[in-house]
């Protein structure tokens, strides 16, 4: 069944972009435009192998759910700390965000690289690779195998590994959070206008400094999947530039998904549809024009929303502006 | 009476002098942290440090290829300037280096037997830049008829570029007579830039670019606008500047001067077209202009500086098998230092008095 079989590798394909693009969704929203994404998934990827990996080192008999909870548990941890890194340069010292952001990104894939290479070149084997364990952990699926066996919906529904769903949940809550609950209205005030946030008495630094960090631990997980998914490459094992634009593309789709979490879903599978579509309808189109798509929609998306000026589809309309109290 | 806060900021006044000690400081702090580094590495940084600066300088031809990694770093540097001092973030270098490097490569592969070599050159030249230039017209004709967001449309054309590029390379260009990995053929003598002094001499025609850009920025009618546009569009307006004007004119005269890197890259360093012909120098240049304050006479420090780290990290690579990512660490960790370091020399802390009295 090749396009049951293609949506399942959208799904894949997607889900580490939906991770990048909620991250960077909730640190935009506080306006704050980090291009640090990029390296924030070396930055998550490596410190999740390394975490499992040292993790499988010393325990005995290793265990697929710590190993993964303690994955997970680096890979935000590294990535929120390159956001800080971020948040205290841009709101604390008054530094470019875009130089700031890309700072990041080339530091964290330096970051990502030498740490990942150094542990590979020091093992004999040359490679940093995790245990079968954790492979296990990451490439299983979460449901019973009978609900994946059930035909069509099987496929598509229930054979995916614990990360996809996560990431999806990670969506709905951002979603709500940001519609529904103060906080995430407050989050949007700061975002939109960050003197009138002030002046209603919302803490804009609190909130730009919290959305920017939790929102680079969201992204750097997307990193991880990448590092540890089998199907986007070897899992579980550390190769040189894995990550390799998706960060990119990921700052990409929160343009393309409007900066709204539950259309960031259905963007990730358009994403990781275009990324997979060559391997499974060979049109006579070269690979390169395919893999050109996702930044053409993207521009097309953000020439469309400047020209029919819709209010909710807009960027946030402090999204890059800094704010300094006493230079209102 | 209202308590003050631990500690509070305030403006410094300008001392040129201190400035300069706060930006070295800095620098070396960001040292003495990368070589924590590589003591977490397991290395001693008192010797990889010497090694990395000599592998750079040491001898001529490190120098040279220092040099040579330097020359694309400045030059998009350089082209960034324009754009920045407007407040039009461009950071679509990459891309229009890469546009630029393409419209070049083309007449090297199919002209290089038409024409005679000097001719060739100045085609290649002339074609980089446009193409550079037109790439960057893209975006600024958005941004100044809808308001686009100029950030991300230029992000975007950055991979719109490294893909048409990809698909040349597998495609139409495409070696015929090269087995394995695609790549596209090795330019004919004709179409490489001569040496002076051991390196390509594009490092003339940047710094030509240094010199015209700094003389264009600070002394030129049009370099005042670009500077009012990005203090003030209303100002501008109000002024009889057509906005749309000056973004369109210095868009086009900084992805022209980057086209024309991407040609220097080609002709000069690389002798062929690759995905890797931009590589993140982009970016990088980003941070180089950003730090030198847009002054292009600065950039060429910083510039040559990030180089030496970049060809530093090549010799200890081979010396301690530290990876050559280590070059990328080091660089962010500068980059990160310095940004952080123009915080304290625009302005200074003032912390709460013990006494409780009033702080002066």
């Amino acid at each position: 069944m090749t396009v049951l079989n293609f949506i399942a590798a959208a799904v894949l394909a997607g889900a580490p972009l939906l991770y990048g693009t909620l991250g960077e969704i909730l640190t935009e929203k506080s306006g704050n435009l980090n291009l640090g994404v990029e390296g924030m998934l070396f930055m998550g990827g490596v410190a999740g192998l390394c975490g499992s990996y040292f993790y499988e080192q010393y325990a005995v008999n290793p265990i697929g759910a710590v190993s993964a909870i303690i994955a997970l548990v680096c890979a935000f941890l590294a990535a929120a700390a390159g956001a800080a890194i971020y948040s205290f340069l841009t709101i604390t010292l008054r530094a470019n965000q875009n130089v700031t952001g890309l700072a990041l990104t080339i530091f964290g894939a330096g970051l990502g690289n030498l740490v990942g290479d150094s542990i590979a070149m020091s093992n004999a084997t040359k490679v940093m690779a995790a245990g079968a364990a954790t492979k296990a952990a990451f490439n299983t699926a979460l449901f019973p195998e009978f609900l994946s066996k059930l035909p069509v919906v099987g496929k598509i529904l229930f054979s995916y590994d614990f990360l996809v769903y996560l990431a999806l949940l990670t969506a709905v809550i951002l979603a709500l959070f940001l519609k529904k609950t103060r906080r995430g209205l407050n989050l949007r005030a700061v975002g939109e206008n960050a003197a009138a946030a002030d002046a209603a008495g919302i803490a804009v630094n609190r909130y730009r400094y919290l959305a920017t960090i939790i929102g680079g631990g969201i992204s750097g997980l997307g990193g991880l999947y990448i590092v540890m998914n089998s199907g986007n490459g070897v899992g579980g094992v550390w190769v040189h530039n894995c990550i390799n634009g998706v960060g990119w593309l990921a700052v990409a789709l929160v343009i393309f998904a409007t900066w709204n979490p539950l259309r960031a879903i259905l963007g990730s599978l358009l994403f990781g549809a275009l990324s997979v579509a060559r391997l499974y309808f060979p049109l006579g189109i070269p690979a390169q024009i395919y893999d050109m798509l996702p930044y053409l929609a993207t521009i097309a998306v953000l020439i469309g929303v400047s020209m029919r000026a819709k209010r909710e589809n807009q960027p946030p309309g402090a999204l890059g502006v800094p704010y300094f109290r006493e230079n209102r | 009476m209202t308590r003050q806060p631990f500690v509070r900021i305030a403006k410094r006044a300008r001392e040129p002098r201190s400035a300069w000690a706060i930006r070295i400081a800095a620098i070396a702090a960001a040292l003495l942290f990368g070589g924590l580094i590589i003591l977490l590495l397991g290395h001693n940084p008192f010797s990889v440090y010497p090694v990395m600066f000599g592998g750079a300088l040491g001898n001529k031809l490190a120098l040279r290829e220092t040099v040579k990694i330097s020359i694309p770093l400045l030059g998009a540097a350089v082209a960034i300037a324009p754009a920045f001092k407007m407040k039009f973030w461009n950071i679509g270098a990459e891309g229009q280096i890469m546009a630029g490097a393409i419209a070049a490569s083309y007449f090297a592969l199919y002209w290089y037997d038409k024409v005679p070599q000097p001719v060739l050159l100045i085609i290649m030249f002339l074609a980089g830049a446009l193409a550079g230039g037109l790439w960057g017209l893209i975006p600024a004709f958005f941004r100044a008829k809808w308001g686009t967001n100029e950030t991300l449309f230029t992000l975007m054309l950055n991979y719109v570029a490294l893909q048409f590029e990809l698909y040349l390379q597998n495609g139409p260009w495409k070696d015929s007579r090269g087995t394995g990995f695609p790549k596209i053929p090795m330019f004919n003598d004709a179409a490489r830039l001569p040496k002076l002094l051991g390196v390509h001499i594009g490092w003339i025609i940047v710094l030509v670019f240094v010199a015209a850009m700094f003389v264009y920025m600070r002394y030129t009618k049009d370099g005042y606008e670009i500077a009012v546009v990005g203090e003030s569009e209303r100002t501008a307006q109000y002024a009889g500047i057509s906005v749309t004007q000056v973004t369109l004119k210095s868009m086009a005269i900084s992805g022209a001067v980057s086209g024309a890197v991407g040609f220097l890259v080609v002709s000069g360093a690389n002798y062929t077209l690759s995905d890797q012909t931009a590589g993140g120098v982009g970016f990088t240049a980003i941070a180089v202009a950003w730090l030198s304050k847009l002054n292009p006479i600065v950039m060429v420090a910083i510039a040559f500086f990030l180089a030496i780290l970049s060809k530093g990290s090549n010799t200890i690579q081979t010396a301690f098998e530290i990876p050559k990512s280590a070059a990328e660490v080091l660089t962010g960790v500068i980059l990160f230092f310095m940004l952080a370091c123009e915080f304290f020399v625009e302005y200074k802390l003032i912390f709460r008095q013990k006494s409780g009295g009033a702080a002066k």
